[in-house]
């Protein structure tokens, strides 16, 4: 528990210079011509920062044993308290009616489900790395499929589709990194391919064949094919009342993804706004703090959501790609973490905890082109909130950790 | 677990290539939105933030002959919003209704200026009180979306005076929007509505301008000048005309208050309109920016009929003043001798067929011949010499002296006269069942015959020139004459020296004379199954060189001598002679 401070130079490097760039894109998003209360959320950012930074120092000293032995109390912990968002939650942003933040009175203090992206990713890790072999059929995953299916159900019933994304993400992930074969991927997720697949009846028959092969190859256990056929079968059905039940801002917003022209004053103008700030943009940008679309409050949301859509606009193509470049150096530098991870354990946590992030940079990155619907998940390091600068803080403590134990390491090296 | 280290390198490698695809994917995305497809999210991001806001050009001055204005621009406010939605301003309206005194129809027009062109601002009061501005200007931050703005108000410094031919201007309307004409126009702007106004609106209505206004998502300008240089609107080039606006304001004192009826004066060597007047008048400037609806309906409850022009719209029998038109008529087809009389003494009357026909002197006038018969207006005479002449050779004489067409002045308002295209005419109306009365009264100015005042002017505009009719001409255009009959010299002095008859002793309008200035003319009384006769007289001075025709309607004048006191008064005023002090008696 006293071990001396480890450092992995590339993640820390990447991880800070993502944070001094998000807080510098959080000041820029509050420098609008009508001045809001958005001109000084960057000081609560940089303090949150501060605060995750000094977490993250905290994990540092840590063992992963240590991490491993909390698991299953952290875990349940965040179960916890996502549950009560159910009872006590409020809305904010735009996912006003929603249930996602936990607060006293009118003040909100934060977003379990931030906390719970990292616990999962622990929790199924656990799980995971318990087993001696790769799961080789769908029963032997109701385990891992529990430890995301609880979260994952309590977030849709808040319900907030963006981070359900991200769990269904992370759970693919891992399951891949522990060595699940792919056509059994397929097969899990086969219902969801269904219910997608399901408006298109060509489509949907098409992809039925194909998954029929699939099995046939495959050949899982025979009551298991037969089940998965009728799920598929139903989920096809199912879609278009599922549809129904969706709330009007969710089916607006998977309209607007599929045509964002559609609704240019309702839902469509976040896109359409975001995208034109980002195409005015040009190669280098307006300059920083002075984007026209975001000064004069044409783009929504500049410091949450969309504010890729800021760094767009503001720093041009060269500083999207600087970002992105950024954020692909610390991912890479993530998976050799989890290759060289000393455990089962420790491999699976960086490789969880690097999927979450790539599923959040993916879909908020995409989303502000339009590439990806709406959800209303924030950019790791840049969007502003202080929960998720804090986890992601925590994650990369973890991740600085297990780097320091694992081969190559000079932790390692003396152990 | 398979953690195999040659398997987790491999998935490791797999994962790796996802992630570099991923971001590459996002790469490309960005490079084609922001490089590529720049240009277009550039111009979309202008036209987010740059707001056209109109900047209404001058209208053209207009100027009488001796460079005195007859219309012209002053400054006033206009109020105007942008909105996003009809439901933003029907909002925004609501707001501001008590501030700005708006009524419900004010409101509905916003509106429908709003459906028209959603994107320009929508102009809320045309002409705002300087109170209005000034408590607007108070509460600026409250309504960022108001526009005030100075605009060019039209303005008729002699109102009423000038308004028979200047018009007036006023916001135009639907349907005129949907004119071809008015492509280019835009809801909220100001155009020509009648006379010079309407007739020159090509050339009086100046270019628009457009100032850009930087303004935020919601509308609200952010700062004060615009990030684009302005387009400065270009006032219209002022419009000359040749109206003598001393002769004018002169026309207008002439007619009493209580007297009613069309006046017009010109010159008849180019067709110039010195002076045109239709009493009673309206002002214009009450028209400017909406006409209040008191204001109009007591126009239109006024018996005397003010919006109707009445020198160029409104159309009365000639009665006697077209005796020359007859005369000329049977000249020119060798029908009459100068010092001939017809068959049958004036007794007062003529007998034809079964009807007896009055002279309008139940004393008589025993032979006479042209000359007297133009002196005197001796029915009898023009009665015989109708006959001499026959109705199909009097109609095509009236047809080519242009008693069925327009004058040609340049007001979009000119009605056509009436008169038969043919014998046929009469076919029709009666079938077989027509006498020949009808050649009686036609030669007498009665009958199918209904003439302008203008195109009275315009006729005798030829008989003072040897039968050169000029086109007649508010504002300098092209001059136009036309030949419209050809006589000898003999018979235009004869034609001539009647006309200077009437205005001696003894002669219709003696009474107006004026000394020092020979005047020739003819008066005229037009029957009037309506109520009280209407009175004409038509002239022109100095007779041998003539530099004026004046003629005059007075709608239930009863008889010429008093429109010929009219006339002989501004005919005096423009040759400087007099002062005439006529007696106004009944001649």
């Amino acid at each position: 528990m006293s071990r001396p401070i480890v450092s992995d130079f590339r993640l820390l490097a990447s991880a800070g210079l993502l944070s001094l760039l998000g807080v510098a894109m959080v000041y820029s998003a509050g420098q609008t011509d009508t001045p809001t209360a958005v001109a000084h959320v960057y000081k609560s950012q940089i303090l949150w920062l501060l605060i995750g930074l000094g977490f993250a120092y905290a994990v540092t000293h840590s063992s992963v044993r240590f991490i491993e032995w909390m698991t299953v109390p952290l875990y349940a912990f965040s179960i916890f308290l996502l549950a009560l968002t159910l009872v006590v939650g409020k809305g904010a942003g735009t996912a006003a009616s929603t249930k996602s933040w936990l607060a006293i009175g009118s003040h909100r203090i934060g977003q379990p489900s931030e906390i719970a992206k990292v616990t999962v990713v622990l929790m199924l890790a656990k799980v995971l790395s318990a087993r001696r072999e790769s799961a080789r059929s769908l029963l032997d995953l109701w385990k891992p499929a529990i430890v995301v299916g609880i979260p994952w159900l309590i977030i849709m019933l808040q319900p907030d589709l963006g981070t359900g994304i991200v769990f269904i993400g992370i759970f693919f992930a891992m399951l891949f990194w522990s060595g699940v074969a792919w056509p059994l991927l397929i097969l899990i997720a086969s219902p969801a391919i269904s219910l997608i697949l399901s408006f298109s009846v060509g489509l949907w028959g098409a992809w039925f064949f194909i998954l029929l092969a699939l099995v046939l190859w495959y050949r899982p256990y025979l009551i298991e094919g037969i089940v998965l056929m009728v799920l598929n079968v139903a989920t096809g059905v199912v879609a278009p009342i599922m549809w129904e039940k969706l709330a009007p801002y969710q089916q607006n917003r998977l309209k607007t993804f599929l045509d964002p022209t559609a609704d240019v004053r309702g839902s469509g103008y976040h896109v359409i706004q975001s995208k034109v700030a980002i195409g005015s943009g040009g190669l280098f940008g307006q300059g920083f703090t002075l984007g026209t679309q975001k000064r004069l409050a044409f783009l929504p949301e500049q410091h949450t959501d969309f504010i890729f859509a800021v760094v767009g606009e503001e720093l041009g193509f060269i500083g999207v790609a600087v970002v992105l470049s950024l954020f692909l150096w610390l991912f890479l530098r993530i998976v050799q973490v989890a290759e060289r991870a000393n455990d089962s354990y420790s491999s699976l946590v960086a490789f969880g905890l690097m999927s979450s992030w790539f599923v959040h940079v993916l879909v908020n990155v995409g989303m502000t082109l339009n590439l990806m619907p709406i959800t209303g998940i924030p950019l790791p390091f840049f969007s502003y909130g202080g929960s998720f600068m804090l986890a992601s803080w925590l994650a990369v403590g973890v991740l600085m950790r297990i780097s320091g134990e694992g081969r190559g390491s000079a932790l390692s090296l003396r152990s | 677990m398979s953690f195999h280290p040659n398997d987790v390198a491999r998935r490791a490698r797999m994962s790796s290539l996802a992630l570099v695809l991923g971001f590459l994917f996002l790469v490309g995305a960005f490079f084609k939105t922001q490089v590529i497809q720049n240009r277009q999210y550039v111009m979309q991001s202008e036209e987010n933030r740059l707001r056209p806001i109109p900047l209404p050009a001058p209208r053209g001055v207009i100027y009488d002959r001796h460079g005195a204005v007859i219309a012209e621009n002053l400054p006033a406010y206009s109020v105007s919003i942008t909105a996003p939605t009809v439901d933003s301003l029907r909002g925004a309206l609501s707001q501001l209704a008590s501030t700005l005194q708006l009524d419900p129809a004010q409101i509905s027009a916003a509106i429908r200026r709003y459906r028209r062109a959603p994107t320009r601002p929508t102009v809320i009061l045309p002409d705002a009180s300087i109170d209005i501005v000034s408590v607007l200007e108070e509460h600026r931050l409250d309504y960022p979306r108001l526009i005030i703005q100075s605009v060019p108000k039209r303005y008729y410094p002699d109102g009423a005076a000038v308004a028979s031919f200047v018009g007036y201007t006023g916001e135009i309307t639907e349907s005129e929007l949907n004119d071809p004409k008015y492509a280019t126009y835009k809801p909220g702007q100001e155009i020509g509505k009648a006379g010079l106004e309407k007739q020159y609106e090509s050339i009086l209505h100046g270019k628009e301008g457009v100032r850009f206004d930087e303004v935020d998502a919601r509308g609200r300008p952010v700062r004060g000048e615009g990030p684009r240089p302005d387009l400065n609107a270009e006032g219209a080039p002022p419009l000359y005309t040749n109206i003598d606006l001393d002769l004018q304001k002169f026309t207008v004192g002439v007619f009493a208050d209580s007297l009613q009826g069309g006046a017009i004066a010109i010159d008849p060597n180019t067709g110039e309109v010195l002076a045109l007047y239709s009493a009673p008048s309206w002002d214009p400037n009450k028209f400017t920016g909406g006409i209040p609806a008191d204001y109009y309906k007591q126009l239109l409850d006024d018996k005397r009929r003010p919006l109707v022009n009445k020198a160029i719209q409104g159309r009365y029998p000639p009665g006697s003043t077209f005796k020359l038109a007859t005369s000329v008529i049977a000249l020119q087809n060798g029908l009459v001798g100068l010092k001939d009389h017809m068959p049958s003494p004036c007794t007062g009357g003529f007998q034809y067929g079964s009807r007896y026909f009055r002279c309008w002197d139940k004393r008589g006038h025993g032979y006479q011949d042209l000359e007297g018969a133009i002196k005197h207006s001796c029915d009898v005479y023009f009665y015989q010499l109708g006959l001499k002449v026959g109705l199909s050779k009097l109609i095509a004489g009236g047809i080519s002296m242009t008693m069925r067409d327009k004058s040609g002045i340049d007001l979009p308002e000119e009605n056509q006269p009436y008169w038969p295209y043919a014998i046929d005419y009469y076919n029709k109306k009666y079938g077989r069942n027509w006498s020949n009365a009808e050649t009686l009264n036609l030669a007498i100015g009665q009958g199918a015959n209904s003439q302008t005042v203008v195109n009275m002017a315009k006729f005798y505009s030829a008989l003072a020139t040897q039968g050169q009719a000029p086109r007649p001409e508010i504002a300098h255009l092209v001059p136009q004459r036309k030949q419209i009959y050809n006589l000898s010299k003999q018979q235009d002095s004869v034609l001539l020296e009647g006309l200077k008859a009437v205005l001696e002793a003894g002669g219709t309008a003696g009474a107006s004379a004026i000394q020092g200035l020979t005047l020739a003319g003819k008066t005229g009384t037009a029957q009037n199954t309506g109520g009280a006769d209407h009175g004409w007289f038509v002239g022109f001075a100095p007779a041998d060189h003539p530099k004026i025709v004046v003629a005059v309607l007075l709608e239930f004048g009863l008889h010429g001598s008093r429109a010929a006191h009219i006339a002989s008064a501004i005919i005096g005023h423009y040759l400087k002679v007099g002062p005439i002090t006529a007696v106004m008696d009944e001649g």
